[in-house]
């Protein structure tokens, strides 16, 4: 059993297993349900300024997205921050941390973009023996409206004047949530680093409408017949994230920053691709909303498999593994050929490959009278389209020639050197460099 | 109740009504909504799918399982209609082992196919159910056509032809139509009069006059139908059965299956259908099954079926056998019957162990008993009475083509016909090709 246990910006956890500021760390009967259940830590459910607390929808508050057999891909919600009065969050928050010292207790805030408003909640939540908080710049629905959440993601230069407040009125570590309804993830990262910030968390949930209702047209989920976006998460915004992830892990100017990695994350091999990315740790929300609090258990049997497996025997030694390998389109091998290859003996010629290429891509696949399906090597540009829609797993691969190799759908040999875009002959840039 | 499973000879009312009910109700449940949702999201759409190319009736299964997905069962049923206007019965009575699931890509991946009769059953019950119709008959061509025989072959022949504008009379020689859809499916296949029905729907198409009580020979004469039709199409079935051929078949007890089920699904009151306590079936095909393991619902102690040759060769699926069998039946291969024992009435039936050598069959000399108060002859039917002039192969009306028999204008389908596997599929199949044949004949 590998060693899991985690310290994120000094803030330590059994396991990198967080849970996200969301529904489910709303309360103490949640919090100490996942604790006994194994999750290392949670961002507990944002708290907002004292007084009346913010009120919700009477109705439907999430939307979903399904795969076959009503698998939940997608879920989208509009709910707002914690509904419940500031006092009780924070003797809740307190009780708990005192029962479990050894979790990680993160707090989300959202208060009004003025300074008065973080000097008087920090101390408050200090207060509790928190290890760290986490500012809401992310939420899309409703709090944006009122000046916070996203409207304050979406500006850099607030990002960095209340993460500088931050700093300035607590000893609490503290990590920037992070919208992805922006243009340039980085923009609103490097402001979070430049205001002192020690971590970004992302991401936060993007706009959305599930679906429409075709009898009431109301987009749903519907209140009363009308609807809002809500903030879409989920396995079907996992690539987004990493994506967003790597970004910020890559550039020169937030490169080395802690990432708390979020969007998606559903199974332990999730995790790992996060924290490959340069997540120091991952937080979890939908696949918990779906399947229960118990995932935890095969997040840290699978992850710690996979970290003895590969001789791993701390998180930290694969956190950003993967960072050097994400590139630029332009500095990819164009010297790299493959060629697709269907296993016979685990083929159930179904001939998805088969309607895949033949319709809509490169008709690289031949199909005989009793249905065996070959690829045509001298059609075949490794686009993977195949892959993707085979139901097998495995049974189709993109094999990689070998330099020396006469690539029979260009004539022409494979180089065993590196050569990109940059240099290619059809790159204007590259001939006028000339 | 008088009698039970005991009682001696052939006897009624061995099992009590409700109990009855229990046992001949649907041997599959209709799917519930969610059912139906799960079983549809295991189909992989797969490319020319096939088991597309297995389905006599070439329906376009990927399609219709989509549109059950998205929720639009009634097009799933038009898209099964448009194929197999028997689509509702097919989904019922198709072995669909031995057809489209045995092909499924899902069976060859982890034997377990998609359940394509289940789902296509889910499609069709819809838009029945909706009374919905949803074809509709082309211009009157003014071209009269008589189709003879209102089984699954004549019921898609006469319907095709409707929808393409042609006048049709169909011929029945029965009280109801139908054919075998109504008089010969084992009861727990076509539950609550569905095979009526279906008839009924179907007949919404309008431009079909049925005539019943018309047979072939008796009533009808071929040279007459062809003079005073446009063109003729023959779907009489086989009415006629092969019998014993062993000693002792005259004896009290001893019928022939396909009456016996005839009966069956023609009574009222299944209590006062009398069944023997010990029940022999001879033969092994689908109506061997039907009969043996209907005998069995009907509360018989014990019920064997008999077949001379060994399991590789039965006419029956697996499926079936294995229905049989977990009904309770004993099915003993290589043995043939040698004669029927008894006073007067059926006691006993000795078969005589089979061997196969060199391709012929012959007796080992090793015989056995087994008890037989009801003895059912299931050894195949025949074609009852050959209408003169049309050319007859292996005991069948030749026909070639789609349908077209030696005489001009006369067309032939289902199970009367050369070419296909008996099926109430390849009939409606037969029946439908025919009915195109005939009206690019017609409009031509």
């Amino acid at each position: 059993m590998a060693d899991l246990t985690s310290n994120f910006i000094g803030i330590k956890s059994p396991n990198p297993f967080w849970l996200a500021s969301a529904p489910p760390t709303d309360k103490e009967y949640n919090v100490r349900r996942a604790f006994e259940a194994g999750w290392g830590g949670v961002v507990w459910k944002t708290l907002g300024a004292e007084g009346p607390p913010v009120v919700n929808v009477n109705g439907p508050r999430y939307g979903a997205i399904y795969g076959a057999d009503r698998r939940l891909l997608g879920l989208n919600n509009i709910e707002l921050i914690t509904d419940r009065p500031l006092q009780q969050n924070l003797r809740e928050i307190k009780a708990v941390k005192r029962d479990y010292p050894d979790r990680a207790m993160v707090v989300s805030l959202m208060v009004p973009c003025e300074e008065e408003a973080w000097k008087a909640i920090l101390p408050v939540v200090e207060e509790t023996g928190a290890d760290g908080i986490e500012l809401n710049f992310g939420c899309p629905h409703g709090m944006s409206e009122r000046g916070m959440g996203a409207a304050v993601g979406q500006v850099p230069e607030y990002i960095e004047m209340v993460a500088r407040w931050c700093k300035q009125n607590t000893r609490m570590p503290v990590i920037v949530k992070l919208t992805p309804n922006i243009t340039d993830i980085r923009k609103p990262a490097e402001a979070a680093r430049r205001g002192g910030a020690d971590a970004v968390s992302l991401i936060n949930t993007i706009n959305s409408i599930t679906s429409v209702d075709l009898d009431t047209m109301s987009p749903e989920p519907s209140i009363d017949g009308k609807g809002s976006h809500g903030g879409y998460c989920g396995p079907a915004v996992k690539p987004i994230a990493l994506s967003m992830v790597s970004e910020i892990a890559r550039h020169s100017d937030t490169a080395g920053m802690p990432i708390s990695g979020i969007g998606g994350v559903t199974t332990w091999r999730d995790a790992a691709e996060f924290m490959a990315l340069g997540c120091g740790n991952v937080q979890v929300c939908t696949a918990v909303m779906t399947y229960g609090f118990k995932i935890v258990s095969e997040m840290a049997s699978g992850l710690s498999d996979w970290m003895d497996e590969k001789g791993h025997t701390s998180t930290a030694d694969f956190v950003g593994s993967a960072v050097p390998n994400v590139t630029d389109w332009q500095y990819l091998n164009l010297n790299y050929v493959a060629k697709a290859k269907i296993n016979q003996d685990t083929c159930i010629s179904c001939g998805r490959c088969y309607a895949a290429c033949e319709d809509t891509s490169h008709q690289a696949i031949a199909m005989s009278d009793d249905r065996v399906f070959t690829v045509i090597d001298a059609e075949c540009v490794a686009c993977n389209l195949c892959v993707d829609v085979c139901p097998v797993e495995e049974c189709i691969t993109m094999d990689a020639m070998q330099p020396g190799e006469v690539d029979p759908r260009t004539g022409k040999v494979v180089e065993k050197d590196y050569a990109n875009w940059t240099t290619h002959p059809n790159n204007p840039g590259a001939v006028a460099a000339e | 109740m008088s009698n039970s499973q005991m009682t001696p000879g052939i006897a009624a009312g061995r099992l009590s009504t409700d109990q009855l009910a229990e046992n001949f109700d649907d041997l599959h449940a209709p799917y519930a909504p969610h059912e139906a949702a799960v079983a549809a999201d295991r189909c992989y759409f797969c490319y020319d799918a096939p088991c597309v190319t297995a389905c006599p009736t070439d329906i376009d299964i990927p399609l219709f399982i989509r549109q059950i997905q998205t929720g639009t069962p009634k097009a799933a049923a038009k898209t099964i209609l448009d194929q197999n206007i028997l689509g509702g019965m097919c989904a019922r009575v198709c072995p669909t082992e031995t057809l489209c699931e045995q092909v499924c890509v899902r069976e060859v991946a982890e034997g377990k196919p998609v359940e394509i009769g289940r789902l296509q059953r889910h499609a069709t019950d819809a838009l029945m159910e909706d009374g919905l119709h949803p074809f509709s008959r082309a211009a009157a061509t003014g071209k009269t056509i008589a189709v003879v025989g209102a089984g699954p072959a004549g019921l898609a022949c006469a319907h095709r032809l409707a929808t393409h504008g042609h006048e049709v009379t169909l011929f029945d020689a029965r009280p109801k139509p139908g054919g075998l859809n109504e008089f010969g499916i084992a009861a727990y296949k076509s539950t609550d009069d569905f095979a009526a029905r279906e008839v009924d729907w179907l007949m919404q198409i309008g431009g079909i006059t049925l005539k019943s009580g018309q047979a072939l020979g008796r009533d009808l004469d071929i040279t007459a139908l062809q003079q005073d039709f446009d063109a003729v199409f023959l779907g009489v079935g086989l009415g006629g059965v092969n019998s014993l051929r062993a000693a002792g078949e005259e004896r009290g007890g001893v019928r022939d299956a396909v009456s016996f089920i005839s009966e069956l699904r023609q009574a009222e009151d299944l209590s006062t259908l009398p069944v023997g306590r010990h029940v022999v079936v001879i033969g092994g095909g689908m109506t061997a099954v039907d009969a043996a393991v209907q005998s069995k619902l009907l509360g018989a102690e014990q019920v064997t079926i008999a077949y001379r040759r060994g399991r590789e060769d039965m006419g029956a699926s697996r499926y079936e056998q294995d229905l049989a069998a977990s009904h309770g039946v004993n099915i003993i291969f290589n043995a043939q019957p040698k004669e029927v024992h008894g006073n007067g009435a059926a006691t006993e039936v000795e078969f005589e162990y089979t061997a196969s050598k060199n391709g012929t069959l012959t007796g080992t000399g090793e015989t056995f008993r087994v008890k037989a108060d009801q003895v059912f002859t299931a050894i195949g039917q025949r074609l009852d009475e050959v209408p003169g002039g049309l050319r007859i192969e292996q005991g069948k009306i030749a026909v070639t083509g789609a349908g077209q028999t030696s005489l001009t204008g006369v067309w032939a389908g289902g199970d009367c016909a050369t070419g296909g596997d008996d099926l109430t599929v390849t009939a409606v199949a037969e029946g439908r090709d025919a009915a195109e044949d005939i009206h690019a004949r017609l409009m031509g």
